[in-house]
């Protein structure tokens, strides 16, 4: 926080705009290399979350699937919280698993 | 005669970002620093650099006519006269009836080649007919984009574009930045921007009052020799792209001594 948030606060102004412009400009930069609407997302996002959860337990509300650009390259990123294998085993709830496009259509397949 | 000729393309996606004005003003510069400049306005429909350049009332022939052999390539031509480097070609004019197609300025930008070390298409906004034409003929870019949201959306879609096209390489005008909205944080940054569109900066220019002041009167800020910001700026990206090196302008430095230092302090992290 700098002093320009915290002037921003107390005069309950909001905060300076061109952190919020970034921040929008590479989400929709995201999906407009991708040509993935928010509603293909979604759907995709569900399908993964039931082909990860047929071999590992997930946490549900825990989990993030996110579209994120670097460089003009976009990687589908994958962070689901995993709770338990299905033998049994419990794991560190922390833990977490990143897979790129390539991993998750690989599990996808098997 | 066989030149190096260097055939630039200057496009942007979004209208109104100031693509034409850098094409006059970079042809002006590059004319006064010694070479033989093509300016080539590939936007039909809507054009206007002979306007920014003072040229509206001499045009005679354009592309269309040459192509179709009704006249020679130094009769479509129209030289400036206070900077006899400089020649603008217009592409055809808002009522010609067969659109070019992208042989045709394949074909045209290939006559240009034989006479100037310079050739500037200025594009057509958008991504459609004119755009796919001014691109077929060149080799290398630059995109124009302000620091606005809208502006920068449309750079990268053009971007994927130019790389699709083989075009290479593309270099990034920043354009109409605002130093104290920078500092404010108001305006995205210019490593928001070089970052979000991963570019090589070839130069920035500052938001400069002038610029309207020069287009009311038909003469480009550089060929009048100007020292105003936006004049500064506009010389400094010629000489880059001729290899000089120069240094960027500091936006922050723009503003006076006090108000940096304060500036400094309302951005320090304090938790």
């Amino acid at each position: 926080m700098t002093l320009r948030d915290i002037l921003n606060k107390l005069l309950g102004r909001q905060p300076a705009s061109a952190a919020k412009a970034r921040e929008r400009l590479q989400l929709v930069l995201a999906h407009d290399r991708t040509d993935l609407s928010p509603d293909l997302l979604d759907q995709m996002r569900e399908e993964i979350l039931k082909v990860v959860a047929k071999y590992v337990e997930i946490d549900l509300e825990g989990g993030a699937v996110s579209l994120e650009t670097e460089d003009r390259m976009t990687a589908l990123v994958a962070n689901l919280p995993i709770k338990r294998t299905l033998s049994g085993e419990i794991k560190i709830k922390e833990q977490s698993t990143q897979e790129t496009i390539t991993s998750v259509a690989e599990e996808a397949s098997e | 005669m066989t030149l190096n000729t260097r055939v630039i393309l200057i496009c942007s996606g979004k209208g109104g970002v100031g693509k034409t004005t850098l094409t006059a003003n970079l042809g002006i510069s590059l004319a006064r620093k010694g070479s033989p400049t093509a300016v080539l306005d590939a936007d039909f429909g809507l054009r206007n650099l002979d306007l920014l350049l003072g040229l509206e009332n001499r045009i005679v022939y354009t592309a269309q006519e040459v192509l179709e052999e009704s006249c020679r390539l130094d009769q479509a031509l129209v030289k400036h006269k206070q900077e006899p480097n400089l020649s603008l070609l217009p592409a055809g004019n808002p009522r010609m009836l067969d659109w070019l197609k992208p042989e045709d300025m394949v074909k045209i930008v290939d006559m240009l080649s034989q006479q100037f070390e310079y050739v500037l298409i200025d594009c057509p906004a958008g991504v459609e007919d004119g755009f796919r034409n001014a691109v077929a003929a060149s080799k290398e870019a630059i995109i124009v984009t302000n620091p606005e949201v809208s502006a920068v959306r449309d750079a990268d879609r053009v971007i994927g574009l130019l790389n699709t096209h083989g075009v290479k390489p593309v270099q990034l005008v920043l354009n109409r930045v605002r130093p104290k909205m920078m500092e404010s944080q108001e305006m995205l940054s210019i490593e928001d921007v070089t970052d979000i569109l991963a570019l090589p900066l070839l130069g920035l220019v500052l938001e400069d009052e002038q610029v309207i002041v020069s287009t009311n009167r038909g003469e480009p800020l550089t060929l009048i020799g100007s020292q105003s910001p936006a004049a500064r700026c506009y010389s400094n990206i010629a000489g880059r792209l001729q290899g000089e090196e120069i240094p960027l302008i500091d936006p922050a430095k723009e503003g006076s001594g006090l108000r940096e230092k304060f500036r400094r302090l309302m951005q320090t992290k304090i938790f």
